[in-house]
Protein backbone atom coordinates (compact mmCIF):
# COMPACT_ATOMS: atom_id res chain seq x y z
CA UNK A 1 0.00 0.00 0.00
CA UNK A 2 2.85 2.45 1.24
CA UNK A 3 4.76 2.03 -2.38
CA UNK A 4 1.81 2.66 -5.29
CA UNK A 5 4.45 4.16 -7.58
CA UNK A 6 6.22 0.78 -7.96
CA UNK A 7 3.64 -1.73 -7.44
CA UNK A 8 3.93 -3.55 -10.10
CA UNK A 9 7.96 -4.19 -8.90
CA UNK A 10 6.82 -5.09 -5.18
CA UNK A 11 4.11 -7.38 -6.41
CA UNK A 12 6.48 -8.96 -9.20
CA UNK A 13 8.93 -9.65 -6.19
CA UNK A 14 6.09 -11.05 -3.75
CA UNK A 15 4.99 -13.17 -6.61
CA UNK A 16 8.91 -14.56 -7.13
CA UNK A 17 9.20 -14.73 -3.58
CA UNK A 18 5.70 -16.95 -2.72
CA UNK A 19 6.63 -18.90 -6.16
CA UNK A 20 10.02 -19.70 -5.16
CA UNK A 21 8.55 -20.58 -1.25
CA UNK A 22 6.06 -23.27 -2.50
CA UNK A 23 8.80 -24.89 -4.84
CA UNK A 24 10.81 -25.25 -1.76
CA UNK A 25 8.27 -26.65 0.03
CA UNK A 26 7.24 -28.91 -2.49
CA UNK A 27 10.74 -30.12 -2.69
CA UNK A 28 10.51 -30.74 0.66
CA UNK A 29 7.13 -32.51 0.35
CA UNK A 30 8.23 -34.59 -1.64
CA UNK A 31 11.46 -35.63 -0.34
CA UNK A 32 9.63 -36.73 2.84
CA UNK A 33 7.14 -39.23 1.14
CA UNK A 34 9.46 -40.69 -0.62
CA UNK A 35 12.41 -41.54 1.85
CA UNK A 36 9.79 -42.23 4.21
CA UNK A 37 7.56 -44.28 2.51
CA UNK A 38 9.18 -47.25 3.49
CA UNK A 39 8.25 -46.30 7.07
CA UNK A 40 4.22 -45.95 7.92
CA UNK A 41 2.58 -43.24 6.38
CA UNK A 42 0.32 -45.69 4.99
CA UNK A 43 -0.08 -47.82 7.65
CA UNK A 44 -0.60 -44.79 9.94
CA UNK A 45 -3.68 -43.67 7.90
CA UNK A 46 -4.63 -47.02 7.72
CA UNK A 47 -4.65 -47.36 11.79
CA UNK A 48 -6.80 -43.70 11.25
CA UNK A 49 -9.14 -45.57 9.03
CA UNK A 50 -9.82 -48.36 11.33
CA UNK A 51 -10.39 -46.36 14.10
CA UNK A 52 -12.76 -44.64 12.58
CA UNK A 53 -14.28 -47.19 10.55
CA UNK A 54 -13.41 -46.13 7.12
CA UNK A 55 -14.69 -42.54 7.60
CA UNK A 56 -12.12 -39.66 5.82
CA UNK A 57 -11.21 -36.90 8.24
CA UNK A 58 -11.49 -33.57 7.51
CA UNK A 59 -8.68 -31.15 8.40
CA UNK A 60 -9.38 -29.00 11.25
CA UNK A 61 -10.71 -28.85 14.83
CA UNK A 62 -7.97 -31.17 15.97
CA UNK A 63 -4.82 -29.80 17.02
CA UNK A 64 -1.11 -31.33 18.16
CA UNK A 65 1.20 -29.66 20.16
CA UNK A 66 5.14 -30.82 20.48
CA UNK A 67 8.03 -29.26 20.57
CA UNK A 68 9.34 -28.10 17.04
CA UNK A 69 12.77 -30.06 17.89
CA UNK A 70 12.48 -32.88 20.29
CA UNK A 71 15.47 -32.99 22.99
CA UNK A 72 15.40 -36.36 23.00
CA UNK A 73 12.64 -39.01 21.08
CA UNK A 74 12.17 -41.20 24.40
CA UNK A 75 10.66 -38.54 25.96
CA UNK A 76 8.33 -36.15 24.09
CA UNK A 77 5.66 -33.85 25.61
CA UNK A 78 2.73 -33.86 23.25
CA UNK A 79 -1.16 -32.31 24.02
CA UNK A 80 -3.77 -33.45 21.56
CA UNK A 81 -6.94 -30.91 21.71
CA UNK A 82 -10.01 -30.90 20.06
CA UNK A 83 -12.16 -27.85 19.58
CA UNK A 84 -15.81 -29.03 20.54
CA UNK A 85 -18.24 -27.47 23.23
CA UNK A 86 -17.99 -31.35 25.06
CA UNK A 87 -21.93 -31.02 26.12
CA UNK A 88 -24.01 -34.31 25.62
CA UNK A 89 -25.32 -33.36 22.23
CA UNK A 90 -22.11 -32.01 20.65
CA UNK A 91 -18.92 -33.82 21.83
CA UNK A 92 -15.66 -35.35 20.84
CA UNK A 93 -16.49 -39.69 21.34
CA UNK A 94 -12.25 -40.76 20.92
CA UNK A 95 -9.28 -39.75 19.74
CA UNK A 96 -6.44 -41.49 18.28
CA UNK A 97 -2.51 -40.42 18.09
CA UNK A 98 -0.29 -41.88 14.75
CA UNK A 99 2.90 -41.08 14.85
CA UNK A 100 3.87 -41.71 11.15
CA UNK A 101 7.37 -42.89 11.19
CA UNK A 102 7.18 -45.14 14.32
CA UNK A 103 7.62 -48.90 14.28
CA UNK A 104 4.21 -49.22 14.72
CA UNK A 105 1.89 -45.90 14.40
CA UNK A 106 -0.67 -45.84 16.64
CA UNK A 107 0.90 -44.24 20.19
CA UNK A 108 -2.03 -44.31 22.23
CA UNK A 109 -6.40 -43.98 21.60
CA UNK A 110 -9.27 -42.08 23.80
CA UNK A 111 -12.60 -42.89 24.66
CA UNK A 112 -13.85 -39.56 25.84
CA UNK A 113 -16.99 -38.50 27.85
CA UNK A 114 -18.91 -35.08 27.55
CA UNK A 115 -18.03 -34.90 31.83
CA UNK A 116 -14.57 -33.83 30.59
CA UNK A 117 -16.00 -30.32 30.12
CA UNK A 118 -12.68 -29.84 27.53
CA UNK A 119 -11.35 -31.83 25.08
CA UNK A 120 -7.86 -31.78 25.52
CA UNK A 121 -5.16 -34.16 26.88
CA UNK A 122 -1.10 -34.38 27.60
CA UNK A 123 1.07 -37.08 27.80
CA UNK A 124 4.73 -38.12 26.35
CA UNK A 125 5.30 -39.72 23.94
CA UNK A 126 8.69 -41.65 21.83
CA UNK A 127 9.58 -40.74 18.66
CA UNK A 128 12.06 -43.02 16.55
CA UNK A 129 12.69 -40.07 14.30
CA UNK A 130 11.69 -36.68 12.76
CA UNK A 131 8.80 -37.23 11.76
CA UNK A 132 4.75 -36.80 11.10
CA UNK A 133 2.07 -36.83 14.36
CA UNK A 134 -1.39 -36.85 13.28
CA UNK A 135 -4.17 -37.01 15.84
CA UNK A 136 -7.87 -38.12 14.33
CA UNK A 137 -11.00 -37.26 16.25
CA UNK A 138 -14.52 -38.87 16.15
CA UNK A 139 -17.60 -36.53 16.98
CA UNK A 140 -20.50 -37.26 18.84
CA UNK A 141 -22.75 -36.66 15.05
CA UNK A 142 -20.27 -39.21 13.44
CA UNK A 143 -18.12 -36.79 11.66
CA UNK A 144 -13.80 -36.88 12.20
CA UNK A 145 -11.33 -34.44 11.79
CA UNK A 146 -7.94 -34.25 11.93
CA UNK A 147 -4.75 -32.59 12.47
CA UNK A 148 -1.30 -33.16 11.89
CA UNK A 149 2.18 -31.35 13.62
CA UNK A 150 5.67 -32.52 12.66
CA UNK A 151 8.14 -33.10 15.32
CA UNK A 152 11.74 -33.13 14.54
CA UNK A 153 13.55 -35.55 16.47
CA UNK A 154 17.58 -35.14 17.15
CA UNK A 155 19.57 -38.10 16.70
CA UNK A 156 22.97 -38.44 17.90
CA UNK A 157 25.15 -36.02 20.07
CA UNK A 158 27.23 -36.43 23.46
CA UNK A 159 24.33 -38.25 25.45
CA UNK A 160 26.51 -40.32 27.78
CA UNK B 1 17.66 -4.81 2.99
CA UNK B 2 19.31 -8.31 3.03
CA UNK B 3 22.65 -6.70 2.41
CA UNK B 4 22.59 -4.35 5.41
CA UNK B 5 20.66 -6.83 7.66
CA UNK B 6 23.84 -8.99 7.18
CA UNK B 7 26.42 -6.26 7.72
CA UNK B 8 24.68 -5.72 10.47
CA UNK B 9 24.89 -9.15 12.10
CA UNK B 10 28.38 -9.21 10.88
CA UNK B 11 29.16 -6.30 13.02
CA UNK B 12 26.66 -7.73 15.71
CA UNK B 13 29.11 -11.09 15.62
CA UNK B 14 32.11 -9.57 15.45
CA UNK B 15 30.90 -7.10 18.58
CA UNK B 16 29.67 -10.46 20.43
CA UNK B 17 33.17 -11.81 19.67
CA UNK B 18 35.13 -8.95 21.60
CA UNK B 19 32.70 -9.13 24.03
CA UNK B 20 33.68 -12.56 24.67
CA UNK B 21 37.19 -12.23 24.49
CA UNK B 22 36.84 -9.12 26.65
CA UNK B 23 35.02 -11.67 29.79
CA UNK B 24 37.32 -14.87 29.57
CA UNK B 25 39.67 -13.98 31.75
CA UNK B 26 37.06 -13.08 34.16
CA UNK B 27 35.09 -15.89 36.06
CA UNK B 28 31.35 -15.74 35.05
CA UNK B 29 28.82 -17.36 36.78
CA UNK B 30 27.87 -20.59 35.41
CA UNK B 31 25.04 -21.94 34.09
CA UNK B 32 22.23 -24.69 35.13
CA UNK B 33 21.67 -27.52 32.36
CA UNK B 34 17.93 -25.89 33.03
CA UNK B 35 19.09 -22.50 31.22
CA UNK B 36 20.09 -24.69 28.19
CA UNK B 37 17.21 -26.79 28.02
CA UNK B 38 13.97 -26.67 25.62
CA UNK B 39 11.10 -24.92 27.47
CA UNK B 40 9.17 -28.40 27.34
CA UNK B 41 11.75 -29.63 29.14
CA UNK B 42 11.92 -27.01 31.51
CA UNK B 43 8.52 -27.28 32.25
CA UNK B 44 8.63 -30.74 32.94
CA UNK B 45 11.07 -29.87 35.50
CA UNK B 46 8.64 -26.65 36.79
CA UNK B 47 5.92 -28.88 37.81
CA UNK B 48 7.04 -30.94 41.21
CA UNK B 49 3.82 -33.21 40.19
CA UNK B 50 4.61 -33.68 36.21
CA UNK B 51 8.42 -34.61 37.08
CA UNK B 52 8.45 -37.94 36.84
CA UNK B 53 11.70 -37.98 39.33
CA UNK B 54 9.41 -36.82 42.29
CA UNK B 55 8.23 -41.09 41.86
CA UNK B 56 11.93 -41.95 43.51
CA UNK B 57 11.33 -38.94 45.94
CA UNK B 58 8.72 -40.64 46.75
CA UNK B 59 10.78 -43.92 47.24
CA UNK B 60 13.17 -42.32 49.38
CA UNK B 61 10.72 -40.59 51.49
CA UNK B 62 9.25 -44.36 52.50
CA UNK B 63 12.22 -45.23 52.97
CA UNK B 64 13.17 -42.21 55.10
CA UNK B 65 10.85 -44.25 57.75
CA UNK B 66 11.11 -47.54 57.04
CA UNK B 67 13.02 -49.75 59.78
CA UNK B 68 15.48 -52.02 58.40
CA UNK B 69 18.08 -53.76 59.50
CA UNK B 70 19.67 -55.83 62.86
CA UNK B 71 19.78 -52.09 64.76
CA UNK B 72 16.17 -52.17 64.24
CA UNK B 73 16.73 -48.47 63.32
CA UNK B 74 15.22 -46.16 60.50
CA UNK B 75 16.57 -42.77 59.19
CA UNK B 76 13.97 -40.81 60.57
CA UNK B 77 15.04 -41.85 64.32
CA UNK B 78 18.39 -40.34 64.43
CA UNK B 79 17.66 -37.73 61.37
CA UNK B 80 13.82 -36.47 62.40
CA UNK B 81 10.52 -38.17 60.72
CA UNK B 82 10.32 -35.23 57.74
CA UNK B 83 13.72 -34.90 56.59
CA UNK B 84 13.78 -31.40 56.66
CA UNK B 85 17.19 -31.73 59.23
CA UNK B 86 18.73 -32.81 55.63
CA UNK B 87 18.23 -28.98 54.68
CA UNK B 88 21.54 -27.15 53.37
CA UNK B 89 23.30 -30.34 54.39
CA UNK B 90 23.24 -32.00 50.63
CA UNK B 91 24.64 -29.37 48.73
CA UNK B 92 28.39 -29.30 51.01
CA UNK B 93 28.81 -32.90 49.67
CA UNK B 94 30.75 -34.90 48.45
CA UNK B 95 32.47 -33.73 52.19
CA UNK B 96 36.24 -35.14 53.45
CA UNK B 97 35.66 -37.89 56.24
CA UNK B 98 38.01 -38.19 59.31
CA UNK B 99 37.23 -41.81 59.71
CA UNK B 100 37.53 -42.92 55.92
CA UNK B 101 40.39 -40.16 55.06
CA UNK B 102 38.73 -39.36 51.54
CA UNK B 103 35.69 -37.80 50.59
CA UNK B 104 32.31 -39.41 51.10
CA UNK B 105 29.38 -38.26 48.29
CA UNK B 106 25.61 -38.69 49.91
CA UNK B 107 25.61 -41.68 48.42
CA UNK B 108 28.61 -42.69 50.51
CA UNK B 109 27.02 -41.45 53.53
CA UNK B 110 23.54 -43.03 53.58
CA UNK B 111 25.15 -46.64 53.16
CA UNK B 112 27.47 -45.42 55.91
CA UNK B 113 24.59 -45.33 58.36
CA UNK B 114 22.89 -48.50 56.67
CA UNK B 115 25.80 -50.47 57.33
CA UNK B 116 27.08 -48.89 60.34
CA UNK B 117 24.45 -47.72 62.77
CA UNK B 118 21.72 -49.84 61.02
CA UNK B 119 23.43 -53.04 60.75
CA UNK B 120 21.78 -53.06 57.18
CA UNK B 121 22.64 -54.29 54.28
CA UNK B 122 24.45 -51.83 51.87
CA UNK B 123 22.03 -50.39 48.84
CA UNK B 124 23.46 -50.14 45.31
CA UNK B 125 24.10 -47.12 43.27
CA UNK B 126 22.03 -47.05 40.92
CA UNK B 127 19.46 -48.87 42.83
CA UNK B 128 15.74 -47.42 43.08
CA UNK B 129 16.31 -47.62 46.83
CA UNK B 130 19.76 -45.35 46.72
CA UNK B 131 18.50 -43.13 43.85
CA UNK B 132 15.04 -42.52 45.71
CA UNK B 133 16.84 -41.41 48.80
CA UNK B 134 19.42 -39.51 47.47
CA UNK B 135 17.11 -37.37 45.41
CA UNK B 136 14.63 -37.05 48.75
CA UNK B 137 17.94 -35.79 50.60
CA UNK B 138 18.61 -33.57 48.18
CA UNK B 139 15.73 -32.06 47.44
CA UNK B 140 15.52 -30.68 51.06
CA UNK B 141 18.65 -28.21 49.70
CA UNK B 142 16.26 -27.40 47.01
CA UNK B 143 16.98 -23.91 45.86
CA UNK B 144 19.94 -23.44 47.83
CA UNK B 145 23.33 -22.65 46.14
CA UNK B 146 25.90 -25.46 45.82
CA UNK B 147 28.33 -24.41 48.31
CA UNK B 148 31.39 -27.14 48.98
CA UNK B 149 34.72 -27.48 50.63
CA UNK B 150 37.53 -27.47 48.95
CA UNK B 151 40.55 -26.31 50.89
CA UNK B 152 41.96 -27.73 53.69
CA UNK B 153 41.33 -31.69 53.95
CA UNK B 154 39.36 -31.59 51.34
CA UNK B 155 42.61 -30.02 48.96
CA UNK B 156 43.96 -32.82 47.73
CA UNK B 157 40.96 -34.51 46.77
CA UNK B 158 40.33 -31.08 44.93
CA UNK B 159 43.04 -31.33 42.97
CA UNK B 160 42.42 -34.67 42.16
CA UNK B 161 39.04 -33.64 40.56
CA UNK B 162 40.50 -30.81 38.71
CA UNK B 163 43.42 -33.17 37.45
CA UNK B 164 40.72 -35.77 36.31
CA UNK B 165 38.56 -32.90 34.62
CA UNK B 166 42.02 -31.63 32.30
CA UNK B 167 43.31 -34.63 31.84
CA UNK B 168 43.15 -36.05 27.93
CA UNK B 169 41.32 -39.46 28.27
CA UNK B 170 39.83 -42.06 25.66
CA UNK B 171 40.10 -43.01 22.35
CA UNK B 172 39.03 -39.36 21.39
CA UNK B 173 41.94 -38.09 23.65
CA UNK B 174 39.40 -35.21 25.18
CA UNK B 175 39.32 -33.63 28.25
CA UNK B 176 35.93 -32.39 30.21
CA UNK B 177 37.80 -28.87 29.48
CA UNK B 178 37.21 -29.68 25.87
CA UNK B 179 33.31 -29.46 25.88
CA UNK B 180 32.05 -27.92 29.21
CA UNK B 181 35.07 -24.95 29.49
CA UNK B 182 35.61 -24.35 25.57
CA UNK B 183 32.21 -24.83 24.12
CA UNK B 184 28.86 -24.41 25.94
CA UNK B 185 26.17 -23.34 24.38
CA UNK B 186 27.66 -25.01 20.77
CA UNK B 187 26.17 -27.87 19.23
CA UNK B 188 27.99 -30.97 19.66
CA UNK B 189 26.28 -32.90 16.42
CA UNK B 190 22.96 -32.79 17.82
CA UNK B 191 23.13 -31.66 21.20
CA UNK B 192 23.74 -28.30 23.10
CA UNK B 193 26.63 -28.59 25.69
CA UNK B 194 26.62 -27.25 28.59
CA UNK B 195 28.96 -25.82 31.76
CA UNK B 196 28.36 -30.03 32.53
CA UNK B 197 26.94 -28.90 36.06
CA UNK B 198 25.75 -31.94 38.55
CA UNK B 199 23.18 -29.03 40.35
CA UNK B 200 20.58 -30.88 39.46
CA UNK B 201 21.15 -34.72 40.29
CA UNK B 202 20.14 -37.15 40.41
CA UNK B 203 17.92 -36.14 37.32
CA UNK B 204 15.18 -37.62 35.70
CA UNK B 205 17.27 -38.16 32.05
CA UNK B 206 14.53 -37.90 28.98
CA UNK B 207 17.29 -40.26 27.50
CA UNK B 208 17.43 -42.88 30.29
CA UNK B 209 13.66 -42.70 30.81
CA UNK B 210 14.58 -42.75 34.41
CA UNK B 211 16.40 -41.05 37.54
CA UNK B 212 20.17 -41.39 37.43
CA UNK B 213 23.30 -40.87 39.45
CA UNK B 214 25.39 -37.82 38.42
CA UNK B 215 28.39 -40.94 38.25
CA UNK B 216 26.46 -42.65 36.14
CA UNK B 217 26.46 -39.38 33.68
CA UNK B 218 30.03 -39.58 34.26
CA UNK B 219 30.19 -43.06 32.75
CA UNK B 220 28.24 -42.04 30.22
CA UNK B 221 30.24 -38.73 29.08
CA UNK B 222 33.89 -41.50 29.49
CA UNK B 223 31.90 -44.19 27.39
CA UNK B 224 31.17 -41.20 24.72
CA UNK B 225 35.07 -40.24 24.27
CA UNK B 226 35.69 -43.62 24.10
CA UNK B 227 37.41 -43.79 27.45
CA UNK B 228 37.20 -46.43 29.93
CA UNK B 229 34.70 -45.66 32.36
CA UNK B 230 34.81 -45.95 36.50
CA UNK B 231 32.86 -47.21 38.67
CA UNK B 232 29.93 -45.60 40.05
CA UNK B 233 31.07 -44.45 44.00
CA UNK B 234 34.95 -44.94 42.83
CA UNK B 235 37.28 -42.57 44.12
CA UNK B 236 37.72 -40.95 40.36
CA UNK B 237 34.33 -39.58 39.82
CA UNK B 238 33.75 -38.56 43.52
CA UNK B 239 36.41 -36.32 43.90
CA UNK B 240 35.27 -35.67 40.26
CA UNK B 241 31.84 -34.51 41.82
CA UNK B 242 33.92 -32.05 44.39
CA UNK B 243 35.61 -30.11 41.54
CA UNK B 244 31.78 -30.00 39.12
CA UNK B 245 30.05 -28.70 42.37
CA UNK B 246 32.92 -26.50 43.13
CA UNK B 247 32.22 -25.00 39.52
CA UNK B 248 28.77 -25.07 40.72
CA UNK B 249 29.74 -23.38 43.71
CA UNK B 250 26.35 -20.26 44.12
CA UNK B 251 24.37 -22.36 41.05
CA UNK B 252 21.11 -23.08 42.91
CA UNK B 253 20.75 -27.02 43.53
CA UNK B 254 17.56 -28.06 41.33
CA UNK B 255 17.61 -31.97 42.54
CA UNK B 256 15.55 -34.02 41.22
CA UNK B 257 15.99 -31.89 37.91
CA UNK B 258 14.75 -33.52 34.22
CA UNK B 259 17.25 -33.56 31.93
CA UNK B 260 17.39 -34.73 27.97
CA UNK C 1 4.02 -51.76 38.01
CA UNK C 2 4.75 -49.56 40.72
CA UNK C 3 2.90 -49.47 43.89
CA UNK C 4 2.18 -45.76 44.28
CA UNK C 5 0.72 -44.25 40.96
CA UNK C 6 1.04 -39.99 41.91
CA UNK C 7 -2.52 -38.86 41.11
CA UNK C 8 -3.43 -34.84 41.29
CA UNK C 9 -7.04 -34.00 42.12
CA UNK C 10 -8.08 -30.49 43.45
CA UNK C 11 -9.51 -31.34 46.77
CA UNK C 12 -12.12 -28.91 46.14
CA UNK C 13 -13.64 -26.96 43.10
CA UNK C 14 -16.52 -24.78 42.35
CA UNK C 15 -19.75 -25.97 40.57
CA UNK C 16 -19.01 -25.89 36.53
CA UNK C 17 -15.50 -25.32 37.35
CA UNK C 18 -13.03 -26.94 34.85
CA UNK C 19 -10.70 -29.16 37.08
CA UNK C 20 -7.33 -30.47 35.69
CA UNK C 21 -6.15 -34.00 36.61
CA UNK C 22 -2.64 -35.13 36.50
CA UNK C 23 -1.90 -38.81 36.92
CA UNK C 24 2.14 -40.50 37.21
CA UNK C 25 3.07 -44.28 37.17
CA UNK C 26 6.02 -45.89 37.35
CA UNK C 27 6.41 -48.17 34.24
CA UNK C 28 9.44 -49.50 32.16
CA UNK C 29 7.23 -50.05 28.93
CA UNK C 30 9.05 -52.13 27.51
CA UNK C 31 7.91 -52.21 23.86
CA UNK C 32 9.25 -55.80 22.59
CA UNK C 33 11.59 -54.82 20.38
CA UNK C 34 14.37 -54.07 21.96
CA UNK C 35 17.07 -56.93 22.44
CA UNK C 36 18.69 -57.75 25.28
CA UNK C 37 22.34 -56.77 25.16
CA UNK C 38 24.26 -59.96 26.45
CA UNK C 39 21.72 -63.27 25.33
CA UNK C 40 20.62 -60.91 22.18
CA UNK C 41 16.91 -62.15 22.75
CA UNK C 42 13.97 -60.18 22.11
CA UNK C 43 12.85 -58.69 25.41
CA UNK C 44 9.14 -59.34 26.00
CA UNK C 45 6.59 -56.82 25.72
CA UNK C 46 5.19 -55.46 28.81
CA UNK C 47 3.53 -52.17 28.76
CA UNK C 48 0.49 -50.16 30.80
CA UNK C 49 -2.14 -51.26 28.02
CA UNK C 50 -5.55 -49.42 29.36
CA UNK C 51 -5.61 -46.24 32.17
CA UNK C 52 -8.86 -45.58 32.79
CA UNK C 53 -10.76 -42.72 35.01
CA UNK C 54 -14.00 -42.28 36.07
CA UNK C 55 -16.83 -40.39 38.29
CA UNK C 56 -18.73 -41.30 40.51
CA UNK C 57 -19.01 -45.00 38.56
CA UNK C 58 -19.06 -43.26 35.29
CA UNK C 59 -15.99 -43.52 32.97
CA UNK C 60 -14.77 -39.54 31.65
CA UNK C 61 -11.63 -41.31 29.71
CA UNK C 62 -10.65 -44.45 28.63
CA UNK C 63 -7.13 -44.61 27.40
CA UNK C 64 -5.55 -47.78 25.32
CA UNK C 65 -1.87 -47.32 25.32
CA UNK C 66 0.62 -48.76 22.76
CA UNK C 67 4.85 -49.10 22.79
CA UNK C 68 4.92 -45.99 21.79
CA UNK C 69 3.86 -44.31 24.90
CA UNK C 70 6.92 -43.42 26.99
CA UNK C 71 7.92 -45.14 30.06
CA UNK C 72 6.69 -43.72 33.44
CA UNK C 73 3.41 -42.66 31.50
CA UNK C 74 1.65 -39.61 32.40
CA UNK C 75 -1.66 -38.00 31.99
CA UNK C 76 -3.04 -34.76 31.95
CA UNK C 77 -6.84 -34.19 31.27
CA UNK C 78 -9.69 -31.64 32.70
CA UNK C 79 -13.13 -32.30 33.75
CA UNK C 80 -16.22 -30.77 34.57
CA UNK C 81 -17.12 -29.79 38.27
CA UNK C 82 -20.35 -31.13 39.09
CA UNK C 83 -20.94 -32.56 41.67
CA UNK C 84 -19.11 -33.67 44.86
CA UNK C 85 -17.65 -37.52 44.80
CA UNK C 86 -14.94 -39.49 43.86
CA UNK C 87 -12.05 -40.07 41.19
CA UNK C 88 -11.15 -43.93 40.35
CA UNK C 89 -7.91 -44.38 38.37
CA UNK C 90 -7.28 -47.97 36.90
CA UNK C 91 -4.00 -48.80 35.07
CA UNK C 92 -3.75 -52.33 33.92
CA UNK C 93 -0.66 -53.94 32.49
CA UNK C 94 0.04 -56.66 29.96
CA UNK C 95 0.18 -59.63 32.43
CA UNK C 96 -3.26 -58.26 33.73
CA UNK C 97 -1.83 -56.91 36.22
CA UNK C 98 -4.13 -53.95 37.93
CA UNK C 99 -2.90 -50.66 39.68
CA UNK C 100 -5.58 -48.31 41.37
CA UNK C 101 -6.14 -45.44 42.75
CA UNK C 102 -8.90 -42.68 43.85
CA UNK C 103 -8.91 -39.17 44.57
CA UNK C 104 -12.00 -37.06 46.79
CA UNK C 105 -13.36 -34.09 45.36
CA UNK C 106 -16.08 -31.45 47.26
CA UNK C 107 -18.19 -29.48 44.96
CA UNK C 108 -19.64 -26.23 46.52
Amino acid sequence: MSTTMNKSTVIGRRQVLKGAGLGALAVVGTGLTTSEAAATPEKAAKAISKFTGGKKATAGKVTVKLPEIAENGRTVPVTVSVDSPMTDADHVKSVILVAEGNPSPEVVSFTMAPGLGKAEVSTRMRLGKTQNVVAAAVMSDGSVYSGTKQVKVTIGGCGG
Amino acid sequence: MKKTSLIKQIVMFAGFGVLVAACAPKEEALKSGYDWAIPETQAMQDDDFSNPAFMWVDIGNDEWSKTDGEAGKSCADCHGADGSSMKGKSNMYPVYNKDDKKLRSIQDEVNNCRTNRMKAKAWKWESDQMLGMAAFIRTQSRDMPINVAVDGDAAPFFEAGKEFYETRRGGLDMACTHCHVDFPGVKIRANVLTNGLGNGFPTYRLKWQKIGSLHRRFRGCNKNIRAQPFKQGSDEYTNLELYLNHRAKGVMNESPSVRN
Amino acid sequence: MAKKPRVKVPKSAKKGEQIQIKTLISHKMETGTRKNKKTGKLIPRMIINTFSCSFNGKELLKATLHPSVAANPYFAFYAKATESGTFDFVWTDDAGKTVSASSKMTVA
